[in-house]
């Protein structure tokens, strides 16, 4: 190793050694022993216009009550290659012990999507809303100015797993805003079901982002393609059940898999799966 | 000698600014003061040294451009963000993320790589 190289790596080294936040919550199933930065599995597989992340690197941490994975940093788990997809910032897979639940707090200035994937999620906020949402249930909140929420399991007996997605909002600072959509789940065999859009007379709770999420549940053997909606926008795929194949990318139950620079996706079902689909603008 | 991390909050919701400044202040190497309005902004960013601005919610564009121009005239190596959800769940990474940008610049700076 020549000097050059070697000064490299050690910015490197410091780089993960100021993230300790990062090493703090391991990444589940990642048993390898530590002996040195490049003898540790890849967390992020990236090529030229598509990024990889295995469920099984994402960000896990056990509050007891709560137990979280996170596609992308947040909280105490951070990682620097892993912030963002474009808009999307914020991935969260939360499974949250009977009665439990987030007490009270503050939020603004992002988009808040909230899907439950099983169990019952019961909403409280500043703003008059109280509300229950449930499996087939999607949740928006733009926070805008300002909102303080609070969100617990509504049920004591079992848990709630939901899926929690913030994203960057295309204009700060507008007036806090709710909404709460039921969806028919037969409307998305084997079809993908637009839950949100930027447009308020579209399928789906509003978003106030050039963003256009999809549900779908396919039945294996089903193949289709997905068109980008807006040119440069990505699209963020998030495996809920089953297996995939999207751009020639295997993919198994909780993977993420983001591409860019595409007009067209195809999405091919390798079993019966259920994935999400987040197209947001990668600028 | 101070090593601590100074942090500027700057928000227009009182109670949202006081979360975030309890937040910050949890963490024994970082100091958070804040500000709701311009002038008050402006006026604690003379009096003592900053590392680092949080732009927090409410603040509009044009008091942003303004204390970017203010304060860099002040000190020229102030980083600036935007702070997005209110302290919960970012606050940590946005400022980490900056931290580790700035010991890798000192670092560059050291090695003149």
């Amino acid at each position: 190793m020549n000097r050059k190289e070697f000064i490299k790596t050690a910015l490197s080294t410091s780089v993960m050694l100021t993230t300790t936040g990062a090493s703090q919550i391991e990444a589940k199933g990642n048993h390898h022993p530590i002996v040195g930065f490049e003898h540790l599995p890849p967390k992020t597989i990236t090529t030229m216009n598509t990024v990889l992340h295995k469920a099984n690197t994402r960000g896990h941490a056990n509050h007891g009550w709560l137990d979280t994975n996170h596609t992308f940093s947040f909280a105490h788990y951070y990682d620097p290659t892993r912030v963002q997809f474009g808009a999307l910032r914020v991935l969260n897979d939360d499974f949250v012990d009977g009665g439990m639940g987030f007490g009270t707090h503050p939020l603004d200035n992002m988009e808040i999507i909230s899907i439950p994937l099983s169990g019952d999620l019961e909403h409280k906020d500043s703003m008059g809303n109280v509300a229950v949402i449930k499996q087939n249930d999607v949740q928006i909140m733009s926070a805008g100015t300002g909102i303080y929420h609070s969100e617990y399991n509504k049920n004591k007996d079992k848990k709630v797993n939901f899926l929690q997605i913030w994203v960057f909002p295309k204009v700060r600072n507008i007036e806090p805003r709710y909404d709460q959509i039921n969806f028919r789940p037969e409307d998305r065999v084997n079809k993908l079901q637009q839950i949100v859009s930027p447009s308020k007379t579209d399928d789906g709770v509003w978003i106030n982002q050039d963003a256009w999420f999809h549900l779908g549940n396919l039945k294996k053997g089903f193949a289709t393609d997905y068109t980008v909606n807006q040119k440069g926008n990505g699209v963020y795929a998030f495996v809920i059940e089953g297996d995939l194949t999207i751009h020639d990318q295997k993919l198994n139950k909780r993977d993420g898999f983001g591409v860019w620079d595409v007009d067209k996706l195809s999405i091919s079902a390798d079993s019966d799966a259920e994935v999400l689909l987040m197209e947001v603008p990668m600028n | 000698m101070d090593l601590s991390v100074n942090i500027l909050v700057i928000g227009r919701h009182p109670q949202i600014l006081e979360t975030v400044l309890r937040l910050i202040n949890t963490q024994q190497a970082w100091k958070a003061i804040g500000a709701l309005t311009d002038n008050e902004a402006v006026e604690k960013f003379e009096r003592d040294n900053f590392d680092l601005v949080l732009i927090g919610g409410g603040v509009e564009e044009e008091s942003e451009r303004s204390f970017k121009n203010e304060f860099e005239k002040i000190n020229p190596q102030i980083k600036m963000i935007r702070h997005y959800g209110g302290g919960s769940g970012l606050l940590f990474n946005e400022i980490q993320e900056v931290l580790t940008r700035i010991s890798v610049d000192q670092w560059k700076g050291a090695v003149k790589i």
